[in-house]
């Protein structure tokens, strides 16, 4: 895919680990927003212990860490538009869609309707989403 | 590092920025800007504000690009382009106003 003389590569991010236990989630976000400023294809996912990461309502007061879990509705003001969550990592720990956050973004494209940024996908389709990617990082 | 005001002092890093963002005060922002040579008037202070409320909202400072379009968004199209605002800050609108605003140092800041 090209813009003008651009070459636009698609790139994933991809969080498998829980949010407060490592620095995995907070730097991959951190690296999303730098890498936003380059107009890229961006994609994320969550799998795994990483469904953790966007869970609605976090508190992290008694872990004295920054709830960062707020920043990710920023998200959408960085033109991130694609955010993955693979169903069967939410099945598995009991939880559903309505346990996360409700991520959107403003389509400039349709008078900043807002959407939703949030795809639930199964491990067979992501894997071939996956697969159409020109670089996956794995945090 | 750190700067006095009304007697108080409070500790910044090596670049002026606030080590502690629960103690900031507007007065420690129009001092950071006397030292900056710059006093602050009340369009630097509209964007200060909106830097700490979007902060407080999302726990960043926003990337340039994207301040630039939120406050095009909030307070008019004549303020939302970068000349604007590399007016109002010229050292970098993001990287100089959060510091003035007691936020850290924009992530992959300009």
């Amino acid at each position: 895919m090209e813009d003008g003389d651009q070459i636009i590569k698609k790139f994933m991010y991809m969080n498998r680990k829980a949010p407060y236990g490592t620095i995995y989630a907070w730097e991959s976000l951190e690296v999303v927003l730098i890498a936003a400023a380059f107009d890229q294809d961006i994609s994320l996912v969550f799998a795994d212990d990483g469904v953790y990461q966007l869970m609605d309502g976090q508190n992290t007061e008694e872990v004295g860490m920054k709830n960062f879990s707020k920043t990710y509705s920023a998200l959408g003001d960085y033109d991130i538009k694609k955010i993955y969550i693979e169903q069967e990592s939410l099945e598995e720990r009991g939880l559903s869609l309505g346990d996360l956050q409700d991520l959107k973004y403003e389509d400039e494209d349709d008078d900043w309707a807002e959407k939703d940024s949030i795809i639930l996908i199964s491990r067979a389709e992501l894997a071939k989403v996956i697969d159409e990617q020109d670089v996956v990082f794995s945090f | 590092m750190a700067i006095e005001v009304d007697g108080q002092s409070y500790e910044t890093d090596e670049e002026g920025y606030l080590e502690d963002l629960n103690q900031w005060r507007p007065e420690l922002g129009s001092a950071m800007a006397m030292a900056d040579g710059a006093p602050l008037d009340e369009n630097h202070w509209e964007v200060i504000n909106f830097l700490r409320e979007y902060y407080e909202e999302y726990q960043i400072a926003p990337a340039v690009r994207v301040l630039t379009k939120a406050i095009g968004k909030k307070l008019g199209k004549d303020k939302g382009t970068s000349k604007y605002l590399y007016e109002l800050f010229p050292y970098g609108p993001a990287k100089q106003a959060c510091k003035y605003a007691g936020l850290p140092k924009p992530t992959g800041c300009v």
